[in-house]
């Protein structure tokens, strides 16, 4: 299957967007080569705003930009994004200005930067701002669809997206992006139900597969929208299922992990839960290989850690 | 500069001093009904806000969501009560709904918000915020080939806040003479005064050497404030920041300078006693 990097998939998308949509603005913070906002500023120069390394006034200037009509996309690094939270609290969650946040470089698979360039906590914190849309692309196609989708999207919105290049997952030729719906890619699991979001979904597949093997009925559900959650589709699934399974380059606590945790737990749906994803602990640097093994996040982790799981 | 005429401008000034007077009144109304609220700040930022809403900047306060009206933001907004009390004068919203600031349900929250009072650009109070969303705003006008002006307001001590510094960074690169920002420099803040808790000055250097366009004025004489806002918007190629020389409190002689009117209401017998103040005849017939 072919592979590409989610930020550069957004990158592609937002310079076909940048044609289709003349309100659309881009500002980045000196990361622009690595979002990939960079093929927008060299096409539509006039339209990018490259604001230095001042996410701050970047986020603020992006508010202002869409209160008076533009779409823009506000990119940097997901952790950097969250490090100025009280801006996106304000200026973009309150005021329900029209701003696609875009966090990129999520989660640990980042590599070798280490944990002070690794967003692992921007969910739980994204998810926490009423009104905030959190959306996180499983591979290139959705990328794109999402992209399209959001230009069109009115209210303040989080777009995460990886460094490392993803599996794809979805079919080009049928996808179709929904807002709020999951994708159940490996339906029917009755032993555990995946609900994995972003890198994760294409691991949690090839863990599925593996486990199959064993004799272990594992279903995947692709989770691209963490807010507003597809509640309804969670509690069904997890209902035919006798254990949960939430996998995530995140914090297991307040990203999707919790959201799945709590709408079971609200509609009084008592499932096992297994929460894959950074164990409330900090990220570290090594290749992304490495580290998506050392955390047991790979296909390998997450097939062992849900093994272990339906066992105990 | 002022008006076709100097008797035209003059008429304009005491028109605008005779508003002031009375945003005044309706600020220590507004907040003593409140019974919570910031006096200080409002009342030196009033002057410079009367100019704004009935002089200088482009708006109609029946159509609130016009594309092509200014834009003020009060990125202290705290001292949201002086802008309330104008956009009730100008029309913007029946003048009986002051009475609700700060109270359950109302859209005069304690700090102004966009998607409840229409008129309200963008929610601000947490300091340092509204200057890089008034960036924003001006830098669209830039983009549709400068449709409307940009007036921001801060405050001194909002000035310790690190986003105003980027955004004073950000805005001359992108030559936003749409873009014009008022100090408002009453020179108290919550822990005392601004040069203790945190020195400023030399204020007009810092912004010199960031490459504005710096303009120092009084903020409560009217001519001045007129002078200023029309070389603002006159000037191009960049910003404009212009330094309001204010005191805190001012117009009500207990309060002016008075770093614990920062914060705090007037009482029943300080209402009165402020209100008989403000609506004494002026010395020299000057408000």
């Amino acid at each position: 299957m072919p592979q590409k990097a989610t930020r550069d998939a957004f990158g592609e998308a937002i310079v076909k967007a940048g044609e289709k949509y003349p309100q659309l603005v881009v500002l980045d913070a000196d990361l622009a080569k690595s979002t990939k906002s960079e093929g927008f500023a060299k096409k539509y120069p006039s339209r990018f705003f490259e604001m230095g390394i001042a996410e701050a006034n970047m986020v603020g200037t992006a508010a202002g930009l869409a209160l008076a009509g533009k779409v823009p996309f506000c990119c940097s690094f997901a952790c950097f994004i969250t490090g100025r939270f009280d801006t996106v609290r304000i200026s973009v969650a309150y005021s329900k200005a029209n701003v696609r946040l875009v966090g990129s470089h999520a989660g640990i698979a980042i590599g070798d930067d280490g944990y002070s360039q690794q967003g692992l906590e921007d969910v739980a914190a994204m998810r926490s701002l009423p009104g905030m849309t959190i959306v996180q692309p499983a591979d290139d196609v959705e990328t794109e669809a999402a992209v399209d989708y959001l230009c069109r999207h009115v209210g303040p919105t989080y777009l995460r997206t990886t460094r490392q290049k993803l599996e794809r997952v979805n079919d080009p030729a049928t996808y179709k992006f929904e807002l709020g719906k999951v994708v159940e890619l490996l339906p029917g699991g009755t032993d555990a139900a995946i609900f994995a979001t972003g890198g994760e979904v294409a691991f949690a597949l090839q863990a599925a597969q593996a486990l199959k093997q064993e004799g272990l009925s594992v279903g995947v559900v692709n989770v691209h929208t963490i807010k507003p959650l597809d509640t309804a589709a969670v509690i069904r699934i997890a209902q035919q299922a006798k254990a949960v399974v939430t996998a995530e380059d995140h914090q297991i606590n307040g990203g999707l992990g919790s959201a799945v945790a709590e709408a079971l737990a609200e509609a009084g749906v008592g499932r096992k839960l297994l929460r894959i994803g950074l164990k409330d602990t900090f990220g570290e640097s090594g290749t992304p290989e490495e580290l998506l093994a050392h955390f047991k996040m790979d296909a390998k982790g997450i097939t062992g850690q849900v093994r272990d799981f339906l066992k105990s | 500069m002022p008006g076709p005429s100097t008797a035209e401008a003059q008429s304009d000034v005491q028109r605008l001093q005779q508003i002031s007077r009375k945003l005044r009144i309706d600020i220590i109304e507004t907040l003593a009904k409140a019974g919570s609220g910031h006096p200080g700040g409002s009342l030196s930022a009033i002057d410079v806000i009367t100019c704004l809403y009935f002089s200088r900047m482009r708006l109609d306060p029946k159509r609130p969501d016009w594309a092509d009206r200014d834009r003020f933001i009060l990125s202290k907004g705290h001292a949201v009560p002086a802008q309330y009390v104008a956009m009730a004068e100008a029309g913007y919203f029946s003048r009986d709904l002051l009475k609700t600031l700060r109270t359950l349900g109302s859209p005069l929250q304690g700090h102004p918000v966009n998607h409840l009072l229409p008129g309200i650009e963008a929610p601000t109070g947490s300091l340092g915020q509204g200057m890089s969303v008034a960036q924003g705003m001006a830098l669209a006008s830039k983009l549709d080939g400068d449709r409307f002006h940009v007036f921001c307001m801060i405050g001194d001590g909002e000035s310790q806040e690190g986003q105003i510094w980027e955004a004073a960074m950000s805005a001359p690169k992108f030559k936003l003479d749409t873009l014009t920002v008022i100090l408002d420099y009453n020179h108290g803040q919550i822990d005392g005064h601004t040069e203790e808790v945190m020195p400023l000055e030399p204020v007009a250097d810092k912004w010199r050497a960031f490459n504005w366009n710096v303009l120092s004025i009084d903020g409560h004489d009217h001519a001045q404030i007129l002078g200023a806002l029309d070389q603002a918007r006159a000037h191009k190629g960049g910003p404009t920041f212009i330094i309001a020389n204010t005191v805190k409190g001012k117009g009500v002689s207990f309060m002016e300078n008075q770093i614990a009117w920062h914060g705090a209401a007037p009482n029943k017998e300080q209402t009165e006693k402020a209100l008989a103040e403000l609506r004494a005849p002026a010395p020299g017939g000057k408000a």
